[in-house]
């Protein structure tokens, strides 16, 4: 077995990174002209390193498959970002970021990235204000801030309920500003099908161009793969109909090892399935159950009247909601983790006490809020004795300021006016923990290739916490791959671009278009939604919130079934010349069998119950995950030896500056 | 949720590239449910292509969320559909009823040639952002956010503004196909903000020059694009354009 080296720095904690960025070697600026630097992806990973690396002097060239770099997953992100600034004077510091990073990840991550991400939080902030990225402000001008899961302080900046959006496009101007100068060359609608590999290191990639379906070859000295998180393995999740992990897949293939695959997010607060005809789910920010308050009824007899449809959420009195968060975990109450929150409320809803017809839903209800703010308004505006009415009005208005767009999509889907009535919600997969293993400087276990964002597994263990993915992204991006690709590109300064007429860049581009033909060839009867649609119900009932041995045996031989229907059975419309999404989804979605099986086994292998993940044998008699620490405290990093078969690796997690515990959120 | 399915025809414009002329083509689709959204309308039509070993057809989507403004569908004669600031991956079949029969065509605009069927290339976007949509700082140059104190109107303003997903619905909208609507939105954003102050002339004259370089047509301030927008841009952008584009072009630079 080969030994992972994380290339953690020696030296205390909070002096790792400071002391790594004072002797890192660094390359000149003549050099840096001569170096060219792939990035696949333009998420909030890929722009902040693109430009970032671009204003350093590299050549950068950087892939998305969108029609635009700026419509990259990252611009759905809602609820906000995480920075340790303690503008608000409650006790937040660097450390306290730190230990609830590793805390909420379930004490599953490296202790040494987390604190580095804690480190550069704050800079962040700076970057994004300086871009002129419009977060929420207080009256005297100054930033304002929320509160988030799995946190007791208010450590959020937000821009209303888009702030994906606005800090996507913050990232995005700073990368059109290097388009711009000609520092980067930008090609939307192109998909990267594969990694060439020079010498045992990272060399370049394949790309298809969407649009007239052309094979490109691309030389880089490095390649930075910043594509996003898995989470449609599922097939339904919150994430964009495109995201996939075929650029992960293509490098894992290629030997960079996988690292906890299994460890998946359930976001509590998403709209319950409505039907068949399902193409994803959607989220309602975290930040709403800042707010609002979660309940079931606690009556059987009136959870059956909410199914059938004879009574309604507001027909239920008040002593006879079960609130069941605030009863379970009274120190955090509706504040609790995603991974704690999606349990409880499937633990609800098994038991019967779901509100919706399938009997997969529970309550969130703005009733209370629009109460309260009401009142505080109404004292704002000295108004007194106002009537109930009017209380409702102005609370109404100042939940609208807060959250409103989210109230609106609520509307649109369902029908539903969330001013009036409770929302129905129900967990939904949502972000992907596991990715790409990679060191602290974020290389993968292959040289040259390294993995930035959601891509990689590196900063939230077992469990992400919410507002953490868009802090990671971006500081991946803007304040670590700057430094830390000096210490492999100094190296490779003699190194001359090479010719894409090179066997391996011929011989990847054949590998490529062999499977293009080979897709072409199967002339099956059904489509690639069929299958992926399949896979996502194996994945979801035997992957899914709980798993257990035999759910996990069974998933697995049925993934093997379906990969061979599908490589017998699919049809492929059109053309391979052409624009033809059908061609694209079917890459994607040969991918997401071969992780689909991978994930099973990580699964299954990791016999304990940690964050998101959740082994039904093991748990507390509360029904809480029960970690082993004695036989799992190691991150799995899985090699792939042909499809199918893998090699375990472990990463041994030692903590030196938290103390490890049972986490307790009561 | 509804069992009921409503049958619809649907008239859909498809053409195989740029270079080749389109046609509308008729589809008949049945059991749609309210709970729908048009592109999973969409979605079961094309399955049923596929099954009858015909092309399914083409369209730009991602998010499904109203946020990526990948979507574009001009339907029934309105660009994203019928409802107000609604996107077409957002907006629900429930809008619609039963024996309907719905007109879809892609944008149209000399600026976003048509790639297939409903997808067209909005490219010329970016490069109008590439040409001063930004405020010049390298990563690592900022100071602490909060040493530079924001008024909350302004920094709503410039919110509200900053909403534009791109979509290029505003330019399907309107007969020009004038892009004045986006570039407004964006020279808006940073016009209220401190920080885009020192490029604000620099900036507005650049993006404007690129925007008609691009082919995009003259605004006559018919308006129909603030009505279109699914994000609520306003007019107000484009007069303050306007403003800055002449203050720029006063003070000679
Ligand atoms: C609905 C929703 C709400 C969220 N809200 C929050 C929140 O409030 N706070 C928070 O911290 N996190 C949130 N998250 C999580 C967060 O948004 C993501 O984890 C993060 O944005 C991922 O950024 P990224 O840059 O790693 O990848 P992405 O933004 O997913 O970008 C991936 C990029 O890779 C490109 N790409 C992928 N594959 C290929 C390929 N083969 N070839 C070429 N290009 C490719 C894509 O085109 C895209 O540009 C949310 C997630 C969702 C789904
Ligand atoms: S201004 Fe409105 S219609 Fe135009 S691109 Fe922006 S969001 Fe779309
Ligand atoms: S698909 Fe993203 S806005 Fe419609």
């Amino acid at each position: 077995m080969t030994k992972l080296n994380s290339k953690i720095p020696s030296g205390s904690i909070d002096t790792k990174w400071t002391q790594y960025k004072a002797s890192v070697p660094l390359v000149n600026p003549a050099n840096k002209r001569k170096i060219e630097v792939i990035v696949v992806g333009t998420g909030l990973a890929g722009a902040s390193a693109a430009s970032s690396l671009a204003e350093l002097g590299y050549k950068v060239k950087a892939f998305c498959f969108q029609d635009s770099p700026r419509r990259a997953h990252s611009i759905a992100a809602q609820g906000g970002i995480n920075a340790a600034k303690n503008y608000q004077n409650d006790g937040d510091s660097v450390y306290r970021l730190f230990y609830d990073t590793i805390k909420g990840g379930d004490y599953r991550a490296r202790e040494a990235n987390v604190h580095r991400l804690s480190e550069v939080s704050g800079s962040i902030i700076d970057q994004c204000v300086a871009q002129g990225v419009p977060f929420a402000r207080e009256y005297g001008g100054l930033l304002s801030n929320r509160s988030f899961g799995g946190t007791q302080v208010q450590r959020t900046f937000y821009a209303a309920g888009q702030t994906g959006q606005q800090l996507l496009l913050g990232a995005y101007s700073s990368l059109q500003r290097q388009v711009g100068m000609g520092n980067v060359q930008m090609y939307s609608r192109h998909e990267m099908l594969d990694i060439v590999m020079i010498d045992g290191k990272a060399r370049g990639i394949i790309a298809r161009n969407l649009i007239t379906g052309e094979l490109e070859r691309h030389f880089g000295h490095a390649v930075l793969l910043c594509s996003g998180g898995y989470g449609n393995v599922f097939y339904l999740s919150t994430n964009a109909m495109g995201s996939n992990v075929t650029a992960a897949w293509k490098a894992h293939r290629k030997g960079a090892y996988f690292g906890n695959p299994c460890f998946t997010q359930i976001h509590p607060t998403c709209i319950p399935v409505s039907g068949d005809h399902q193409s994803k789910l959607t989220l309602m920010s975290e930040s709403l159950r800042n707010d609002g308050r979660i309940w079931v009824p606690a009556k059987p007899e009136d959870a059956k009247a909410l199914q059938n449809g004879t009574k309604k959420a507001n027909d239920i009195p008040e002593a006879d909601r079960d609130y069941y968060l605030e009863r379970r975990y009274p120190a955090f109450g509706n504040l609790v983790p995603r991974d704690v929150a999606s349990r409880a409320a499937k633990e609800r809803c098994d038991a019967g006490f779901g509100v919706n017809p399938t009997g997969q839903a529970v309550f969130l209800d703005y009733a209370a809020a629009i109460e309260r703010y009401g009142k505080i308004e109404a004292t704002k505006q000295n108004l007194s004795n106002p009537d109930s009415a009017t209380i409702k009005a102005l609370g109404k208005e100042v939940v609208k300021e807060k959250y409103g767009n989210l109230f609106d999509m609520y509307l649109q889907i369902t029908g539903e006016n969330p001013y009036e009535t409770p929302m129905k919600i129900y967990p939904a997969v949502h972000y992907t923990m596991g990715g790409l293993w990679v060191d602290y400087e974020l290389m993968t276990t292959v040289p040259g290739l390294y993995a930035l964002g959601e891509a990689n597994f590196s900063d939230h263990g077992a469990n992400r916490l919410g507002a953490s993915a868009l802090m990671q992204g971006l500081a991946d991006g803007y304040f670590v791959i700057p430094y830390t690709i000096g210490n492999y590109l100094s190296q490779d300064i003699r190194t001359a671009a090479i010719p894409t007429d090179h066997p391996a860049f011929v011989e990847a581009e054949n590998n490529v278009r062999e499977q293009i033909n080979k897709f072409f060839a199967i002339k099956g009867t059904k489509s690639v939604d069929y299958f992926h649609k399949r896979l996502g119900k194996i994945m979801w009932d035997k992957c899914g919130m709980a798993r257990n041995e035999k759910g996990l045996k069974e998933a697995i031989e049925e993934i093997r079934a379906l990969r061979i229907e599908f490589w017998s059975d699919v049809r492929i419309p059109g053309e391979s010349n052409e624009f033809n999404p059908e061609l694209e989804k079917a890459g994607r979605v040969a991918d997401f069998i071969e992780l689909g099986e991978l994930m099973c086994l990580d699964a299954l292998t990791r016999e304990e119950s940690c964050g998101g993940h959740f082994r039904e044998e093991h748990q507390t008699e509360e029904g809480e995950a029960l970690r082993h620490d004695d036989k799992f405290a190691f991150v799995s990093a899985w090699e792939m030896k042909e499809v199918g078969k893998w090699e375990l690796h472990k990463e041994e997690l030692v903590y030196e500056n938290i103390k490890i515990a049972q986490r307790s959120y009561k | 949720m509804s069992t009921t399915g409503m049958n619809l025809t649907l008239k859909i414009w498809r053409q195989k590239n740029g270079n080749e002329r389109g046609r509308f083509e008729t589809y008949p689709v049945s059991g749609i449910s309210e709970d729908m959204s048009f592109l999973e309308m969409f979605d079961v039509l094309n399955e049923q292509l596929i099954t009858e070993g015909k092309d399914p057809i083409a369209f730009d989507h991602d998010c499904r969320e109203g946020i990526c403004g990948m979507c574009s569908m001009y339907i029934n004669g309105q660009p994203h559909g019928p409802n107000d600031r609604v996107t077409t991956c957002q907006l629900h079949m429930r809008s619609f009823k039963n024996g309907d029969t719905i007109v879809v065509e892609p944008w149209r605009a000399a600026a976003f040639p048509v790639i297939k069927d409903l997808a067209v290339d909005r490219s010329s976007f970016d490069r109008i952002i590439a040409a001063g949509g930004f405020v010049s700082v390298n990563t690592g140059n900022a100071q602490d956010a909060n040493s530079l104190p924001i008024a909350k109107e302004n920094a709503d303003e410039a919110f509200a503004a900053a909403a534009c997903i791109g979509c290029g619905a505003c330019v399907a909208a309107c007969k020009n196909s004038s892009a004045m609507l986006f570039v407004s939105a964006k020279v808006s954003q940073l016009a209220l903000l401190p920080q885009g102050e020192p490029e604000r002339r620099e900036r507005v004259i650049n993006m404007v020059n690129k925007m008609d370089e691009e082919g995009f047509g003259n605004c006559t301030n018919t308006g129909a694009c603030a009505e279109e927008c699914p994000k609520g841009i306003s007019l107000e952008n484009i007069a303050r354009l306007n403003r800055e584009f002449l203050l720029a072009n006063v003070s000679g630079k």
